[in-house]
This record gives C-alpha cells, sequence and structure tokens, in this order.
C-alpha cells in the first residue's frame, strides 16, 4: 500500500502547481505530493505550441511546451512524488487541522490521503457555448478554441476548413493562425467589446499577418445548420452591447470558434467552505495566498485568470514558500494562538479586484507583489497606494487595459514603516 | 513615394505607425508612434520583418501514444517565408523518441534555418 499522509498536496501538475511544489521543496519541504488528472504534467502548455513564454522567468523565448518542460525537470531532479490520471473528488477538512483528499485513478482506485497543507492549483476553463445565449439549433462544428487547440496540436486533426472566431481572447487569436497554417479558411473575428482582450503582439502577428478582419463590437447572433455548422449571422452591437437591427452580415462557414473567456475552476475549493470573490472566481486570499481555510492556498488561474504564465510560476512558487512556512509551524500552539492581522486592501478609480485582498504586513518577507485588474482601458493614470489615508507610493501607467494585468510591489521595508498601519488603498488617479 | 501602416506591439497603447518610404525602398518618416520602442519596431517590420513560426508534426512508434510532436524554427525567418515553411512540413512522420531541440528538419525551405522539437515524446 502506498503511503496516505503527506505534509503538502498539491492539486494540479499544471504551470502553478509545478512551481508551487518545487518552491515547497526548496523552502526545505519534502513530503509533497502532486495530482493531475491529465495523462501527463505541464497542463495546457502542452497544447500551447507557439513561442512568447519565458520572457520574464528565463529572459528568452520559450513555446508552451518547453518551459512546462523546465518545470517538470524541477520535479524529477528533486524527486517529488506525482500521481497522474489522477482525478480529486473532494476535499475536507478534520478537527485535527489537517486535510482530507479524496482521489481516484486506475491503478490505485480510490484514493484517501492525509495532509497537513494544501496548494490549489487546478487552473481554469473556458467559457462555454451554453453561457452566450446564441439562439440555433445545436450542430456539430463549435468548439471552444481551446479545444481546438488540443485537436490541432495534439491530437492532430483539423476541426474544420472555413472558421469564423467569436471572442479576440488570445487563445481566439492563436487559434486564427494555427488554423490559417493548417490550411483552413478564417473567415472572421467578432468582439463584443469595443477593444480586443488580447495582446497587442497576437492582434498583429495572428491576424493581420495573415489579412484575417477583427470586427470589433460585433457578436454572432444566429448560427445556421443542424447536423453540422453551414453558417454565421454576425452583427453590430451598440453601447449596450445589443445586437443592432439590419446590421447582421452572413458568413457561410463550417465551424464557429469560441474564444471568450476563461472561468477558474473551483468546485473542490467551494466544497472546501473557503470563502470565494465573486469577482475573480476564484478563492478570496491573503498576503500568503492563503484562503480562508487555514493551510489552504491558491496559485494560478485558479485564484484569477492571467495573460503570462512567467507570473503564474511566480506567483505560485510564493505559494509554495507560504504552504512550507506553514507546515513548519503546524502544531506548534505559539503559532496558533498569534492574533491574526486581515487589513482589507481597499480599491477605487476603476480597478474591479486585488490579489491578495488581505494583508498582514507583519508576515510580509522583502516584498509583496499586489496584482489586480482594471474594468476598462485607461489613458494617463497613476496608481497611488494611500496607508491610513496618506499616499505612500505612486507609479505612473500610461495606458491599463482589462486584458493586461497590473501590479504594485510593496516592499517589506515600506510596511514596517507602517507597522502599525490600519487601512491600506489603492486608487488609479488621473495623472496631470 | 509609399505610405505602410503597421500597429505596434510593444504595449497594450498599440498606436498605429505610418512609414513613409521612398521609391528605392527607403524609409523617410516615421510618424504615429509615442516611444523610441515604436520607431526601431517600425523600421524592422517594413524592412526585414521576421517571425519564429512554430507548428507540430506527426510522430510514430511512440511509446506514450502521443501522435504529434510540435516543432519551432530555431531562429527567425523572413515573414514571407512562413507559408513555404508550413508546406514544407505537410506530410513529415518523425520517429519516437524525440528530445526537445532534436534537429527535425534541416535548412527548411531554404531558409538556412533548422526544425527543432520543441517537447520530449517518447
Amino acid at each position: 500500500m502506498d503511503r496516505t499522509e503527506y505534509d503538502l498536496i498539491v492539486i494540479g501538475g499544471g504551470p502553478a502547481g509545478l512551481a508551487a511544489a518545487a518552491a515547497a521543496y526548496d523552502a526545505g519541504e519534502r513530503s509533497i505530493l502532486v495530482l493531475e488528472r491529465d495523462t501527463r504534467l505541464g497542463g495546457i502548455l502542452n497544447q500551447c505550441i507557439h513561442n512568447g513564454f519565458g520572457l520574464h522567468t528565463f529572459q528568452e523565448e520559450l513555446t508552451g511546451p518547453e518551459y512546462a518542460q523546465r518545470y517538470i525537470d524541477k520535479l524529477t531532479e528533486r524527486e517529488i512524488e506525482y500521481k497522474l490520471d489522477t482525478m480529486v473528488m473532494s476535499l475536507g477538512q478534520n478537527e485535527d487541522g489537517t486535510k482530507t483528499v479524496t482521489a481516484v485513478n486506475e491503478t490505485d482506485g480510490l484514493l484517501i490521503l492525509r495532509t497537513k497543507a494544501l496548494i490549489l492549483a487546478m487552473g481554469c476553463r473556458e467559457r462555454s457555448r451554453g453561457s452566450l445565449n446564441i439562439p440555433g439549433f445545436r450542430p456539430a462544428g463549435i468548439f471552444s478554441a481551446g479545444t481546438a487547440q488540443r485537436l490541432v496540436n495534439i491530437e492532430g486533426y483539423l476541426p474544420g476548413r472555413r472558421v469564423v472566431i467569436l471572442g479576440s481572447g488570445d487563445i481566439g487569436l492563436i487559434m486564427a493562425r494555427r488554423m490559417t497554417l493548417e490550411g483552413a479558411k478564417v473567415l472572421v473575428c467578432a468582439e463584443l467589446m469595443p477593444y480586443s482582450g488580447g495582446l497587442k503582439r497576437n492582434i498583429v502577428q495572428c491576424l493581420d499577418d495573415f489579412g484575417i478582419p477583427l470586427k470589433l463590437s460585433h457578436t454572432v447572433v444566429r448560427i445556421e445548420g443542424k447536423e453540422r455548422v453551414e453558417g454565421v449571422d454576425i452583427a453590430e452591437v451598440g453601447p449596450d452591447r445589443k445586437p443592432i437591427p439590419g446590421t447582421e452580415e452572413h458568413y457561410d462557414c463550417d465551424t464557429l470558434l469560441l474564444s471568450v473567456g476563461l472561468l477558474p475552476e473551483n468546485e473542490l475549493t467551494i466544497g472546501l467552505g473557503a470563502e470565494m470573490s465573486r469577482v475573480t472566481n476564484g478563492p478570496v486570499v491573503d498576503e500568503s495566498l492563503e484562503t480562508s481555510v487555514p493551510g489552504v492556498f491558491a496559485a494560478g488561474n485558479v485564484l484569477h485568470v492571467h495573460d503570462l504564465v512567467d507570473y503564474v510560476s511566480e506567483e505560485a512558487a510564493h505559494a509554495g514558500q507560504s504552504a512550507a512556512a506553514y507546515i513548519r509551524a503546524f502544531g506548534n500552539s505559539e503559532a496558533k494562538t498569534k492574533e491574526d492581522v486581515r487589513i482589507p486592501v481597499i480599491f477605487s478609480g476603476g480597478i474591479r479586484y486585488t490579489v491578495p485582498a488581505f494583508i498582514d504586513p507583519g508576515r510580509v518577507s522583502k516584498w509583496l507583489k499586489v496584482r489586480f485588474r482594471v474594468g476598462e482601458v485607461m489613458q494617463n493614470k497613476k496608481i497611488v497606494l494611500y496607508i491610513d489615508g496618506e499616499p505612500a507610493m505612486s507609479k505612473k501607467r500610461r495606458i491599463m487595459a482589462p486584458g493586461e494585468m497590473e501590479e504594485l510591489v510593496l516592499t517589506e521595508k515600506l510596511l514596517q514603516e507602517h507597522q502599525d498601519m490600519k487601512t491600506i488603498d489603492i486608487r488609479v488617479e488621473e495623472d496631470m | 513615394m509609399n505610405t505602410v501602416e503597421l500597429t505596434c506591439i510593444n504595449c497594450p497603447l498599440g498606436c498605429r505607425i505610418e512609414v513613409m518610404m521612398n521609391d528605392a525602398g527607403g524609409i523617410e518618416l516615421v510618424t504615429g508612434n509615442s516611444c523610441h520602442r515604436g520607431d526601431i519596431y517600425a523600421r524592422k517590420e517594413v524592412t526585414a520583418p521576421t517571425r519564429i513560426v512554430t507548428s507540430s508534426v506527426r510522430v510514430y512508434g511512440s511509446r506514450d501514444g502521443e501522435r504529434m510532436v510540435p516543432v519551432k524554427t530555431a531562429s527567425d525567418v523572413p515573414k514571407g517565408k512562413i507559408m513555404d515553411v508550413i508546406r514544407d512540413l505537410a506530410g513529415v512522420s518523425v520517429p519516437c523518441p524525440v528530445r526537445i531541440g532534436d534537429v527535425l528538419m534541416k535548412d527548411i525551405a531554404g531558409t538556412g534555418v533548422d526544425m527543432i522539437a520543441t517537447k520530449n515524446v517518447d
């Protein structure tokens, strides 16, 4: 019988889980298990065969599989235990502070594992057609962009020949190029919003390079075809994002790809009873990336959807270090009686959320990155941090967009200078 | 004299840059950029645009049941050669095992650049 007790179990073997496990090991933790539901480690990076990953982490441009391999190597070099093809069914809390992980796979059958700490690294999934309310039948030929990406890059199938893409998220843009290179004709990319959620680089190199039009403020209003998609109607939308009658244009196509947003995958987190954010759809965490359940940490796209894997790796390493520190103090009564300081991060001026949502300044070592997103495109602004109502630091931003995560670095020194702070407040203000 | 329009890729601002070219193909004027990086990008993009090309090719004999291995050009190739590179990859099938960095095709489409594997497949 395999062992069933660990100090740390990491759920998910994608970029977040791999970086978290390696960082926990490097912080001195040795009893670690990573659980991955796919048959390989690396998560979504396996199908992201385009380049542009790792500029921040490795100062070179890697493809997704190459980036993943660097972290898989870290796991194997450290001989960290992992199980593939293993689906976690539920998480539970025990009275002694440990957690129970119930999982299942083909070799072990049902696994009931116990651990002192947990790192949630389950990633996210794509929004599907069901959440869009597009009228029509349910013919074959409608795929999420990520599904099409998997079919082309991993399974080796081309899902269609004449393609319309709804949504201009990065995966949709990447797939516009990928399908074109594989011989399909991509007719148009329609985006509901007046701006694209994708990176400029992808708009230029995936659409412009191949003459694929991007129609902003447009959406699909009808899908034609009963067995297979035969065409779609695209209409312009007004400022209320409702289709404008009379603007419909018909496209003959056999495939519709949807790139309409990502949702953190948190069924396990909710089952565990962790407090959730309605904005990010991820758990609410503090400066240690600890959820409202003690000893349970979260990082990567399960916490909030990222644009760059480099930031996922960095965030996850932080969660790994925090989990290692928690395990060291586990069962130590002194640690338990320590009074919890929870200063909420208040924000305004167009910021939608911050991660973390709470800060205990005494638990920050070296520095703390506060990450956030704004709700609309903004120009010539500054981000100002107020501590107890006094401006403590400020950063100019020429442009901010919802598609690009922002960050503010709070140094240990800054936090120590304000040890007895009562409020932390981040505001976006006009930069005169 | 003709004008080439570009979208700068350096930041989310996405400046619309106009490059005025003389009949000899030389750059006369770069306008619309709001920083130096835009100027550098525009000059490169109108004179010698390049891209890394990524794709995937079939593998056979995979112990793990993999069907495809992802590949990339070992360095940038001229933008105009992208489709030639892709055409050269059509029908290619390589034996396992494959390691990251293995050269799967030399001098693809006459670019002088090799096509290398970007994933380990056993």
